[in-house]
């Protein structure tokens, strides 16, 4: 099966010099769910978004679907990938169906086909597209808001999701099942993701793979159950950091 | 009362109409320069400072004498009406301007970023995102403009542009406070009157917060 995305030799400075990016190399391959875990400017987000090209590369390349991200005219590159952030992605001035119709009206699709389409998505990311689909924005809770931004981004079934810390907003129990949801719909779509996040937890759950970026870096990319495994130093100390107040307790009650 | 309307009330309402004309015109055009070159102005912010500096410098000459400035200019000092139209545009510029540079620059770059992200193209970003968002914010430009222009049209009777300007100077000339009242009292409601409409229009506008 062939690279979904590739990255080679990426890197990425800004204007002072300082690189964000350190010769990153990766392959994704299709189908897959990749979780870039990192703490805070580790440059997780920077990663996902030369993908798209809201960030275009210093030296090295990226390839998407064999192509080199580049060389592909932006507007078809990024119509061809879904894009789901953290909370105040939806556009307010719309109502739910038109945001989540809004891929297909900038690709010149008719309105029935695109009242049609996100009726359905609506019902896919588990909205009643009756109550639903005239509200705004504003009339949503966090967990709902978050299901519109990822059906608008599934609208024009593009095969590759890139979510930057999808549910980071969330309450831990909207996350528990925003996930569910997530990884429900995956095994069903079978779409190449990019998962940004900083919760273990959640990078266990839905990725099939776990990067570990530290200053621009890789220096962990290994599949889940050996993550938690690994006696490698910098994924220790990731590991550690979570769970902590279950230890903690635990260690009470044996005391 | 009912006597003095007897006799200036015709000319009354055909001075309001004339003053009318002049702010829109005015209005119509300052629009139609400033919400471009704001727009433009997000696209290319270096030249920020320097464009609102000089919309900034139009604002700040006295209109009495921005009128004097404009009658020995070939073509625009022939007829009063344009002296006008052109003065009150230049003092209508700086809100609409700032107005439309800042409402963009405002929206969450969040917001920007996912239109981006999606495949809008630049049109379809400004029609469809930036200028929806930042259209309560255009108003309250136009609105500030207008109000303030209403005011200084008054002035361009001084050149013989009209409105109700005329009946003011006509009344301080002739120490009668009823031509004074006449001109000043229609002149205030024609400026309530927009700052009401378009205040409405602004918050028809408004989008709501998430």
């Amino acid at each position: 099966m062939g690279a979904a995305i590739e990255f080679r030799n990426v890197c990425f400075a800004i204007a002072s010099g300082r690189l964000l990016l350190r010769d990153i190399s990766l392959s994704l391959e299709e189908g897959t769910t990749t979780a870039i875990l990192g703490r805070s400017g580790s440059g997780k987000s920077t990663l996902l978004r030369t993908v798209n090209r809201l960030i275009e590369p210093t030296s090295g390349e990226v390839r998407v679907r064999g192509t080199r991200a580049n060389a592909t005219d932006v507007i078809e590159l990024r119509r061809g990938i879904g894009y789901v952030i953290q909370e105040t992605g939806l556009f307010p001035h719309f109502t739910v169906e038109r945001n989540v119709g809004l891929v297909l009206e900038a690709m010149g699709r008719p309105r029935a086909e695109r009242e049609q389409r996100s009726r359905e998505l609506l019902a896919m990311v588990g909205l009643d597209p009756y109550e639903f689909a005239r509200r705004y924005s504003h009339q949503l809770s966090g967990g709902q808001r978050q299901r519109v931004g990822l059906a608008r981004a599934l609208a024009a079934e593009p095969g590759i999701l890139l979510m930057d810390e999808p549910f980071g907003a969330l309450d831990p129990l909207t996350r528990a099942e925003m996930q569910d949801m997530l990884r429900d719909l995956l095994a069903r779509l079978r779409k190449t993701v990019l998962l940004v996040t900083h919760d273990l937890d959640e990078a266990l759950y839905l990725g099939d793979r776990i990067v570990l970026l530290s200053e621009g870096a890789i220096v962990a990319d290994m599949p889940p159950a050996e993550f938690l495994r690994s006696r490698q130093p910098e994924v220790e100390n990731y590991v550690r950091a979570f769970h902590r107040g279950e230890r903690s307790a635990a260690q009470e009650r044996e005391a | 009362m009912s006597a003095f309307l007897g006799q200036y009330g015709g000319e009354i309402a055909e001075l309001t109409v004339e003053h009318l004309w002049l702010t829109a015109a005015a209005m119509l055009f300052a629009t139609l320069i400033a919400v471009p070159v704001g727009i433009w102005l997000t696209r290319s912010p270096r030249w920020a400072r320097p464009v609102i500096g000089i919309a900034n410098i139009l604002e700040t000459i006295p209109s009495l004498a921005m009128f004097g400035f404009l009658l020995p200019l070939p073509w625009l000092g022939e007829r009063a009406a344009r002296i006008a139209i052109v003065a009150l545009t230049a003092y209508a510029l700086l809100p609409i301007l700032r107005n439309t540079f800042a409402g963009i620059r405002g929206i969450d770059p969040a917001i920007v970023e996912v239109a981006r992200a999606l495949g809008l193209t630049g049109t379809q970003r400004l029609f469809k995102v930036e200028l929806p968002l930042a259209a309560s914010f255009i108003l309250a430009g136009l609105r500030t403009a207008t109000v303030t222009c209403v005011g200084i049209a008054t002035i361009a009777a001084a050149v013989g542009a009209g409105g109700l300007g005329e009946l003011i100077f006509r009344g301080v000339a002739s120490v009668d406070n009823r031509l004074v009242l006449a001109g000043a009292v229609p002149a205030a409601l024609l400026a309530l009157a927009a700052d009401g409409l378009l205040g409405l229009a602004e918050r028809w506008f408004k989008v709501p917060a998430q």
